[in-house]
């Protein structure tokens, strides 16, 4: 059992949890990722570690999934019965001059750590972060204390640039000289994102999010094609060389259960949820 | 036979096999000639005196039996029910051939079931040595080096990757096969020996190398948890599992009760399941109790199924249809598998495993309607830790390789099982598991 120590509603359905898991605090390097299963009938899932401070380590996810939204019902105090970590390769970190790291909506959650580290590594760190509107941006103050520079990108204009953090990138690639980016969000803003670094052949990290089971190369859920070969997300990854990813085969096997989890969501719904809502028919 | 009905079983995962009943066992038992120089005995990987437990069978003192075969067995409830006795001591029986070979795993699953809920006895832990070993994985290798170091007075810590201890016990045996409560009742009596059991951590990330290296000495017992795919084209569609990924989601994860539970697994209608093992045989099996119709497609001819031939008998008849001496070459889909394009396979001479290589014959392929694909393949040694541990020699394969005391070339550093061995029995895993733990003990009072 490991112990939520503070939860907080960062954005609409974005939460962020510290939970006490010495275990993987202390081994975790920016780029790995944990695993956890709630309860007895829970589903093992893959979080990026957004932070570590201590025996705790921080996950950030949007409840969107049964397994999500029930994560967001709990409290400090509460347990999660299982935290498997840290996993996967450490984001690879050198002195590479100036680096950009980019985090598109939820995805911003796995930036800071890379920013850090990289920061650490004597690199001048630009951040670029977007979201779909000013609400529903996080972790700027952090990003902001991180970085030595920070761009904001909102596609409604509310914030920051009108636009895409692809839009950022491709301007400043263009300005200066650029040695190294990390791009994280969704599938399709990894997609595009990194095809703007190509022509400029720009080293580009991409953090791949397939689906899981064990999370340690024992079942193969996770492949990915990468350069043409079939790589496991989380044991060879989860960050890969942008410019070698089959990104549309990615955002297909993303998809394989689409109707299994909205069956499951109807299931949590109808019988156990805890959020409010019609639970007394 | 103490097997349910094929129709009835189908339809749950509960055990096929129900074991047999006192009487049945004493009677079984009586059949033993009790030979002056027993074949089973020298068919048996971790020399179990057969003859000596059986004979208390047949006298009605079935802990003394349980007790005998603990001395060299620590998973007889495991044994019994999954070694492969054919080719082990049953196969040396001296009654095989004239009669019926002596059922011994049937009357070792007996003795220890009876163990198990009649009598259950704590084995006594050795005089503390103050000595600390890491045990890595909790399989069969890893269960056995533990109880054996911990019995001679060693603190014992496991590390378990998963959040169940048991490996593949608990995710790719089935329940129908092995239930899990006699699993986890194996795992309970060493933690109440004193072994401190850690789930969730990954040796070599949750625990580091230059931790592991504080301990005295450290076991490996990782098994052979990678799974291999064909590398044929349409591997990526939606529908496509490894063995290990299909079998883990239902045995460990519990995706059959979905969506009671949270972990989803496709339901095919139509599965092909591609393999002639042990997994091949899991593998159709729990697809069949999902509903679907199965056929296994396996290169070779049926003689020559690496698979327990208990769990090939009863695969046909649970209705598995066998589709022998053809190798699928394509799945076909677009986003979903809808068949599987196999080619047939005609035995030639012998290869270097000594059966008949499998060659294709041109232009004979044909079309399998499926909508769900499983490969059952085989698994080699996941390769996560070894590659951290600096100065371990392994193999092609990636093995680790050691001598014959279980000692690889990194100092204090054990290694037993599939992960030493390659992928083979729970049997053959422990055998080489006690070894290690034997000079594992040598190695801490020199």
């Amino acid at each position: 059992m490991y112990r939520v120590e503070e939860t907080k509603l960062l954005a609409e359905r974005v939460y962020q949890i510290w939970v006490n898991a010495p275990h993987v605090a202390r081994h975790a390097r920016a780029g790995q990722f944990l695993i956890i299963r709630i309860d007895e009938t829970g589903e093992r899932i893959p979080l990026t570690i957004s932070a570590v401070n201590g025996d705790t380590v921080r996950i950030i996810f949007m409840a969107v999934g049964k397994t999500t939204q029930q994560l967001a019902t709990l409290n400090a105090g509460d347990a999660i019965l299982d935290v498997a970590g840290p996993l996967g390769r450490p984001s690879e970190i050198q002195r590479y001059g100036t680096c950009v790291v980019i985090g598109g909506g939820v995805g911003i959650a796995s930036t800071p750590i890379i920013a850090r580290e990289a920061k650490e590594a004597g690199n001048y760190v630009i951040g670029i972060i977007g979201a779909r509107n000013a609400d529903l941006l996080i972790l700027e103050d952090e990003m902001r204390t991180i970085c030595d520079e920070l761009f904001i990108t909102t596609d409604d204009g509310s914030k920051g640039t009108h636009g895409f953090v692809s839009d950022v990138l491709k301007a400043e690639l263009e300005r200066r000289p650029v040695d190294c980016t990390w791009i994280i969000g969704p599938a399709i803003m990894m997609k595009v994102t990194s095809n703007v670094t190509r022509p400029y052949g720009v080293k580009t990290f991409v953090s791949l999010n397939p689906i899981m089971v064990d999370g340690t190369g024992m079942c193969g859920s996770c492949r990915v094609q990468v350069g043409g070969e079939t790589k496991f997300a989380c044991v060879d990854g989860p960050e890969f060389d942008a410019h070698q990813v089959d990104f549309d085969l990615l955002m297909q096997r993303q998809r394989i259960y689409t109707g299994e989890e909205r069956e499951s969501l109807e299931h949590y719904h109808r019988h156990d949820c805890r959020c409010g809502g019609d639970s007394h028919e | 036979m103490s097997d349910r009905p094929a129709d009835e079983r189908v339809r749950d995962f509960r055990e096929v096999d129900t074991g047999l009943t006192p009487d049945e066992a004493m009677e079984e038992a009586g059949r033993c000639l009790q030979c002056k120089k027993p074949g089973c005995v020298r068919g048996c990987p971790v020399g179990i005196d057969i003859p000596a437990f059986i004979s208390e069978i047949a006298a009605g003192s079935f802990d003394r039996a349980a007790a005998i075969i603990r001395k060299d067995n620590i998973l007889p409830a495991v044994c019994g029910r999954v070694c492969p006795q054919e080719v082990q001591c049953e196969g040396e029986c001296i009654l095989k051939g004239k009669e019926i070979p002596i059922n011994i795993g049937g009357l070792e699953r007996f003795a220890a079931d009876w163990e198990r809920i009649h009598a259950p006895a704590l084995p006594e832990t050795g005089k503390p040595t103050g000595k600390k070993v890491a045990v890595v994985g909790s399989g069969p290798a890893g269960l056995t080096a533990a109880f054996e170091l911990k019995k001679r007075g060693h603190d014992v810590t496991m590390y378990e990757s998963l959040h169940k201890a048991g490996g593949v016990l608990m995710y790719g045996i089935p329940s129908f096969r092995l239930p899990k409560e006699v699993v986890q009742a194996e795992i309970d009596q060493l933690r109440s020996m004193g072994v401190k059991i850690k789930l969730n951590h990954l040796a070599g990330n949750s625990v580091t190398v230059d931790e592991l290296k504080k301990f005295d000495a450290v076991f490996i017992g990782t098994g052979a948890g990678l799974p291999f795919f064909m590398g044929i084209p349409g591997e990526q569609l939606a529908g496509v599992y490894s063995a290990n990924e299909f079998l883990t989601r239902v045995n460990l994860m519990r995706a059959d009760r979905f969506p009671e539970t949270d972990t989803p697994v496709k339901r095919g209608s139509r599965v092909v399941v591609i393999g002639g093992g042990n997994v091949a045989m899991d593998a159709a099996r729990v697809a069949r109790r999902l509903g679907a119709r199965v056929s296994l497609v396996y290169r070779r001819r049926e003689e020559d199924f690496p698979a327990r031939k208990a769990e090939v008998a009863h695969a046909k008849e649970e209705g598995i249809e066998f589709v022998l001496c053809a190798n699928p070459v394509r799945i076909l889909g677009e986003q979903c598998v809808t068949g599987v394009e196999c080619i047939r396979m005609q035995m030639c001479d012998p290869d270097q495993s000594g059966r008949p290589e499998p060659v294709p014959v041109e232009e004979s392929t044909f079309l399998i309607d499926a909508d769900m694909c499983i490969e059952a393949i085989g698994q080699g040694p996941n390769p996560l830790l070894i590659r951290k541990l600096p100065g371990v020699e392994y193999g092609r394969k990636g093995n680790i390789i050691v001598a014959d005391d279980g000692r690889s070339s990194l100092p204090g550093f054990y290694a037993g099982g599939d992960v030493a061995t390659g992928a083979a029995t729970v049997i053959l895993a422990m055998g080489s598991a006690k070894n290690a733990a034997h000079a594992i003990d040598r190695f801490l009072r020199d």
